[in-house]
């Protein structure tokens, strides 16, 4: 196995056991990198100057004894996430030259330790997007199959994991983005319950959904860097004081039995991919013969959660990107006079989904239609959390597949905006409600391609959507294969 | 339901974004086309429902106002990206206009 290959459990252990140095491991991630990112596309920015003196720092940090579960491991930053001195471009050309001066606070945690910095991961720009289309440097290609898309808005983020270009990735989850390029790459991507990671220093999407989380090779993985990212921060207020549970820990202890539902109008969707369905249901009934209790249940408000994404996303989307005007940073388009330099810049740097939504959420929040739009999603919304609450008064988590079908081909739903939207199916749910989703690969289409379940749990549950996670994919592993 | 070309040169000036006349066209199909989807919505009866604006629960989340320096190199860092300066002013065009 190649260094670049590792899990973060193996490479700390090499690290520890001086198998290998931090520049050794960050070496192996850069030259995969070199190798593929003309093909992948997955970074915008590599910091190769600045991996290679952190990994320095981190030997001689292992050298002292002074060794963190993190040290010494390369890692990538999604695009749309600050990193103190490093260009963040949120894939967007109005930010093209942006050195974020500040940086955000779970990637703060996460460098406190030790850890190597690769580069910057593209992404649908600001997030917005399922197939990574929408980014102004280029899609990401899937590194299982390079015709197909990687998924979005974190394709970046998955497909250098993936394509073994990094140990790890932290990404950001507004109503899929980490869920869905985990689904199609085969990784493990958690979007955590609203308030329980940090948002301070992620370019801000939809204020009331956006989530910071991990992407990473094993559930295993992903249970530690929850552990470092979670918590409460004086910088973002709505952080819940909630403590910080010992994930990795808890994964350890036997597993336990769970009664396990399975909404019926996510089974029942209409154009949900047969080959998609069976591995979903090979991998309940395995779960059942195993000794989880497998019951139906239903959430009846499914249906609504796109329509109620789309109208409260855009707006908040709208509000938030009027931050970006040219005035205080980022390019300034050639004007006469201030209204030009506005309309210009935003013209000229955001990309055509970026104004899309702009465009929808200045309309649901204008005169007149405010009421009609944003305010009666905001009450659908309510009866989508009702509808987990009482689910979850019955099951202790709620499993579906991640996304309908697999990757779909580059420009296949270029063109098809409401298609494109209508991909987030199973995932804007989990978003609308703020609870826990994540996403395990478990197993592959006829032509290779990565399915991926999706595992939902009650607000702060991360512990047992995790310990499921984590039985998908070590217990039943084998399981399958007998 | 139908925007209209007014209509969409309306919003785009509201949110101040300099569109093309053929990304006007597409956006005016394109946001009819996703507001009726939405229009979904309104089979739902909500007359006794409340309107969800924060998940978290927490209310009254506050802190000291304490006035903290910038730190040196972060306020340098900041002046530098300013598209348009003088001396260590973001200068910015005329935001009133002769007539």
């Amino acid at each position: 196995m190649k260094l670049n290959q590792l899990t973060i459990v193996q490479a700390h252990e090499g690290l520890k056991n001086g198998d290998f140095s931090s520049v050794d491991l960050t070496q192996a991630c850069l030259k995969r990198i070199k190798e593929r990112n003309e093909i992948i596309n997955a970074f915008i920015t590599v910091t190769e100057d600045l991996a290679l003196e952190e990994a320095k720092k981190a030997d001689k940090m292992i050298e002292d004894g002074k060794q963190q579960m993190l040290t010494g491991i390369p890692f990538s930053v999604k695009d749309a996430i600050c990193v103190k001195g490093v260009r963040s471009t949120g894939s967007a050309k109005i930010l093209d030259n942006y050195i974020a001066p500040y940086e955000a606070t779970v990637i703060t945690k996460i460098r406190r330790q030790g850890t190597v910095l690769l580069g910057k991961t593209n992404c649908d720009a600001f997030g917005h997007g399922a197939s990574n289309e929408n980014s102004m440097y280029g899609p990401v290609r899937n590194p299982h199959d390079e015709s197909k898309v990687a998924g979005g808005s974190s394709g970046g983020a998955a497909a250098a994991l993936a394509d073994h270009q990094c140990i790890f990735s932290i990404a950001e989850d507004t109503g899929g983005s980490i869920r869905y390029p985990a689904s199609f790459c085969g990784v493990v991507g958690l979007r955590p319950s609203y308030g329980r990671n940090s948002r301070y220093g992620i370019m801000p999407m939809a204020s009331s959904f956006d989530t910071v989380g991990p992407m990473a090779k094993t559930v295993e993985d992903v249970a530690i860097l929850m552990e470092i990212m979670a918590g409460e921060d004086a910088m973002d207020a709505t952080t819940v004081p909630d403590v910080v549970p010992e994930y990795s820990q808890k994964l350890k202890v036997k597993s336990q039995k769970f009664k396990i539902g399975i909404p019926k109008e996510y089974m029942e969707l209409e154009g949900l991919d047969t080959e998609v369905k069976d591995k979903i249901e090979i991998k309940i009934k395995e779960l059942e013969n195993i000794g989880h209790e497998i019951v139906e249940v239903s959430l009846p408000h499914t249906k609504y959660a796109i329509p109620v994404y789309y109208i409260a996303v855009p707006s908040e989307d709208s509000s938030n990107l009027g931050r970006l005007d040219g005035i205080r940073y980022g390019a300034q388009a050639d004007a006469d006079n201030l209204y030009d330099v506005y309309a210009k810049s935003r013209g000229q740097g955001f990309p055509e989904e970026v104004k899309r939504r702009i465009m929808i959420g200045t309309y649901a929040l204008s005169a007149g239609y405010y009421d009609a739009y944003y305010r009666k999603a905001q009450k659908v919304r309510t009866l989508i959390i009702q509808d987990f609450e009482q689910a979850f008064e019955q099951v202790d988590l709620l499993v579906t597949p991640t996304s309908p079908f697999p990757a779909f081909n580059l420009d296949e739903k270029k063109d098809d905006v409401l298609a494109m939207y209508l991909a987030d199916v199973f995932m804007s749910p989990a978003a609308v409600a703020g609870i826990p989703g994540l996403s395990v690969p478990v197993g592959e289409t006829k032509a290779g391609l990565p399915v991926g379940m999706q595992i939902m749990g009650p607000r702060l549950g991360e512990i047992n959507v995790l310990s499921l996670g984590h039985t998908i994919r070590i217990v039943l592993k084998n399981y399958s294969e007998i | 339901m139908q925007l209209s070309p007014q209509q969409i040169e309306q919003i785009a000036t509201l949110a101040r974004l300099d569109l093309s006349e053929s990304e006007k066209t597409m956006y005016a199909k394109q946001i009819s086309v996703i507001l009726d989807y939405i229009d979904m919505l309104n089979e739902v009866d909500t007359t006794v429902v409340e309107e969800t604006c924060q998940v978290t629960g927490l209310e009254d989340v506050f802190r000291e106002d304490k006035v903290a320096d910038c730190d040196e190199e972060v306020r340098k860092n900041i002046i530098t990206q300013f598209p348009e300066k003088q001396g260590n002013l973001l200068k910015v065009k005329a935001v009133f206009q002769a007539e």
